[in-house]
């Protein structure tokens, strides 16, 4: 296909994967920060294509994995009442809560509707003016503005039996947050390409700054991501750090400023827990006073106890970067994507499902 | 197609007394589906139709829940022949007998039953099958999903096929007749909430004739068929290399998809080797006459678009490898539950 083929050609990767066994002499430990980007490295069969002293860690940029396991359950408690029609993202339907998933939910007869766009949500909220319309708002810097927009376009419409349930997350304090952890052994970053569509790349400087690492960012194409690796190893190799955009065909330096409006109309920045990471301070996006009678929370107020994370799942390792997924002592024994003891196995974005689906082979 | 038009009935819609076995079940038996599907052993009018048949004999069913019922390159009731024709042809059978059951929900427009019917009929002359046995159920209003079809089927095996997993053997060579999940796609491309637009038809067809013209010509060569619907490729092949132990190796860069099938896929975010499909089948071929196979199938209206896909090694037993367009190499499990969209 146009623009897809092109960068997935076969003769180009050779040449870049020629030139990065070229240029490395030392062990580096590079973070792919995007799940999608995980996905990639993973499908192509790249990690095992790089010199052995490259060696990818996997970042915590999957939005299903890091949705703390309370604002699931959250979900699960307003997808119950009677009288909502549940829509939410397909990957989000798996991920497990404390004692149950919203598919579980669907199966005994929730109405729990699978979209693509908040926008969607509205036009059933709009349909339905019986029913409270309840949007499942996850996700990074990418998926926020669509949000935000649905606010917009509700508040603009009139439409009162709508409203979101916000668990936004952000990347740059979760870089950082990262690179603050004692045990952490991260030497450049491969920052998402989409996320950095949309914010910019200026957050990232004071942190390549502060933290002397280079930061690349980068698409999720095989050649995207192989000449994202040779940026880096080739600072690492010169003693540099920089920012530098290896995605400058969807990013640019100021990001996507209409997008950027529609977050901060509706959105401000507050404390948010990552699943299997913690809390982080300023990490994630609720919406304001303005607009909080879009809130679910507000709305419904589920009243329910924060359950403990499943002690036997070591996500918050993996996506630090400080484990892989096959290290753990469950991977597809006790937790597989049938019976997840965390998210990243049901994710569509999780290193553990794409080592669980992908990585099963005898050359890995 | 068939000029058939619809009889006129006293009544516009299925009420569940079209299923309670008394005068409206037989008004409906008498004035459409007997007539429609006319032949003399449906015409015996008996609990079950009595024939004799010589040969070898493969036997097969399959129960039909699309949703929507009516899709861009056929309906539920084409589909619900050609799937089991299809399935008794890959066991090396030319499909001979149908069985028909419905399970009607309370409500179904009489039109649309009507044009379910005539599609049946003009499926199963294209394949050669005659329905010779029935059934019809009618369930309340929200107890279904308009309309359930099962269809079972009664083939004779052709003397020259042998199709089995235990005949593949290392170095034998993966086709298929036509593109992945353009089916699936399709279909996909209707439902609620995910409608987008694209030209695409579902690719549902009989495969027997095409089979059978296959198996005149290769007999034993050709080691293993199966049509991959549900589960998609990966699915079938996932079965196969658990059954055989041996490895099945799969070329992306010879995996070419409809263009608008590709971009559905990338966009949804689905992998096009666990989509559906229904017009097309996959085969083992001994490797000295894949090449012949290839082009031989390829004169076919059903293999146009055949492609040699991959090889069956030894080196990871019981494991479904992609190698990518970039050299890397990785496997291809099984799909847990169904595929789900992703956020980003």
């Amino acid at each position: 296909m146009k623009y897809l083929s092109e960068y997935r050609n076969p003769a180009l990767a050779n040449e870049y994967l020629k030139r990065i066994h070229e240029v490395v002499t030392r062990p580096w430990n590079l973070m792919e920060i995007c799940g999608g980007q995980t996905h990639s490295l993973v499908k192509n069969g790249i990690p095992a294509l790089l010199p052995y002293q490259v060696n990818m860690l996997h970042g915590p940029g999957c939005p299903v994995c890091v949705t703390s396991m309370h604002t699931i359950d959250e979900a699960i408690y307003i997808a119950a009442q009677e009288k909502v029609i549940f829509c939410s993202f397909g990957d989000m339907l798996r991920v497990p809560g404390s004692v149950s998933s919203l598919l579980q939910l669907k199966s005994t007869g929730a109405d729990i509707r699978i979209l693509y766009s908040p926008l969607e949500a509205v036009e059933i909220a709009r349909q339905n003016p019986e029913y409270e319309v309840v949007f499942f708002a996850v996700g990074f810097e990418t998926t926020a503005p669509a949000n935000a927009l649905s606010v917009i376009q509700a508040d603009k419409m009139g439409i009162d039996n709508y409203s979101i349930l916000a668990s936004h997350v952000l990347v740059p304090p979760a870089m950082e947050a990262l690179l603050g952890d004692p045990e952490n052994s991260i030497h450049a970053f491969l920052a998402a390409g989409h996320v950095c569509s949309i914010m910019g790349i200026d957050e990232y400087y004071p942190i390549s700054e502060k933290y002397k690492i280079p930061v690349i960012v980068t698409g999720f194409e095989p050649l995207d991501l192989l000449q994202g690796i040779l940026m880096a190893v080739t600072q690492l190799e010169k003693g540099e750090y920089k920012v530098e955009n290896q995605y400058a065909r969807a990013v640019q330096r100021e990001g996507n400023r209409l997008a950027r409006n529609s977050m901060q109309e509706v959105f401000e920045i507050k404390d948010r827990t990552w699943r299997g990471i913690g809390p982080i301070v300023n990490s994630g996006l609720e919406l304001n006073d303005r607009y909080k009678k879009y809130n679910a929370r507000l709305k419904f107020k589920p009243a329910i106890p924060v359950a403990e994370e499943n002690r036997h799942c070591i996500s918050g390792d993996i996506m630090k970067g400080l484990k892989k997924p096959v290290q753990c002592p469950n991977f597809g024994t006790a937790c597989n994507p049938e019976h997840p003891l965390g998210a990243p196995m049901v994710s569509s974005e999780g290193a553990c499902a794409a080592y669980y689906h992908y990585s099963n082979t005898n050359n890995n | 197609m068939i000029s058939c038009p619809m009889p006129i009935f006293d009544f516009d819609i299925i009420t569940p007394g079209h299923g309670s076995g008394g005068m409206l079940t037989h008004r409906l038996l008498q004035s459409g589906v007997f007539d429609i599907f006319r032949n003399d052993l449906l015409g015996q009018q008996h609990d079950g139709a009595s024939f004799e048949i010589s040969g070898k004999i493969a036997f097969s069913t399959d129960s039909y829940v699309v949703t929507p019922i009516f899709f861009p390159g056929g309906n539920i009731g084409d589909l619900a022949v050609n799937g089991t024709v299809n399935d008794l042809a890959m066991c090396g059978a030319s499909a001979k007998y149908l069985s028909l059951s419905f399970i009607l929900e309370e409500g179904l427009q009489m039109d649309e039953l009507w044009k379910i019917m005539v599609s049946i009929k003009e499926a199963a002359d294209k394949a050669g099958v005659m329905i010779v046995t029935g059934d019809t159920k009618v369930v309340e209003k929200g107890k279904g999903d308009k309309i359930f079809i099962n269809t079972s089927g009664i083939g004779v095996i052709h003397p020259g096929a042998d199709i089995h997993h235990n005949n593949i053997r290392q170095g034998d060579k993966i086709i298929i007749s036509g593109r992945l999940a353009t089916h699936g796609v399709t279909i996909m491309s209707l439902r609620k909430g995910l409608e987008f637009e694209t030209e695409l038809k579902s690719d549902t067809t009989c495969l027997g004739h095409t089979v059978k013209k296959l198996l005149d010509i290769f007999g034993t060569d050709i080691r293993f068929l199966r049509d991959p619907t549900r589960g998609g490729l990966a699915s079938v092949l996932n079965e196969i290399a658990g059954l055989t132990k041996l490895e099945y190796l799969l070329y992306q860069d010879a995996i070419i998809l409809d263009p608008q099938v590709e971009a559905a896929c990338e966009m949804l975010g689905l992998d096009p080797l666990y989509i559906a499909n229904e017009g097309i089948f996959v085969s083992v071929i001994k490797q000295e006459k894949a090449g012949s196979f290839l082009e031989e199938l390829k004169k076919d209206i059903n293999g146009i678009h055949a492609m040699e896909i991959g090889e069956v090694r030894s080196e990871n037993p019981g494991k479904v490898i992609l190698q990518s367009s970039i050299g890397g190499k990785r496997a291809v499990g099984f799909l847990p539950g169904e595929q789900l969209p992703r956020i980003c």
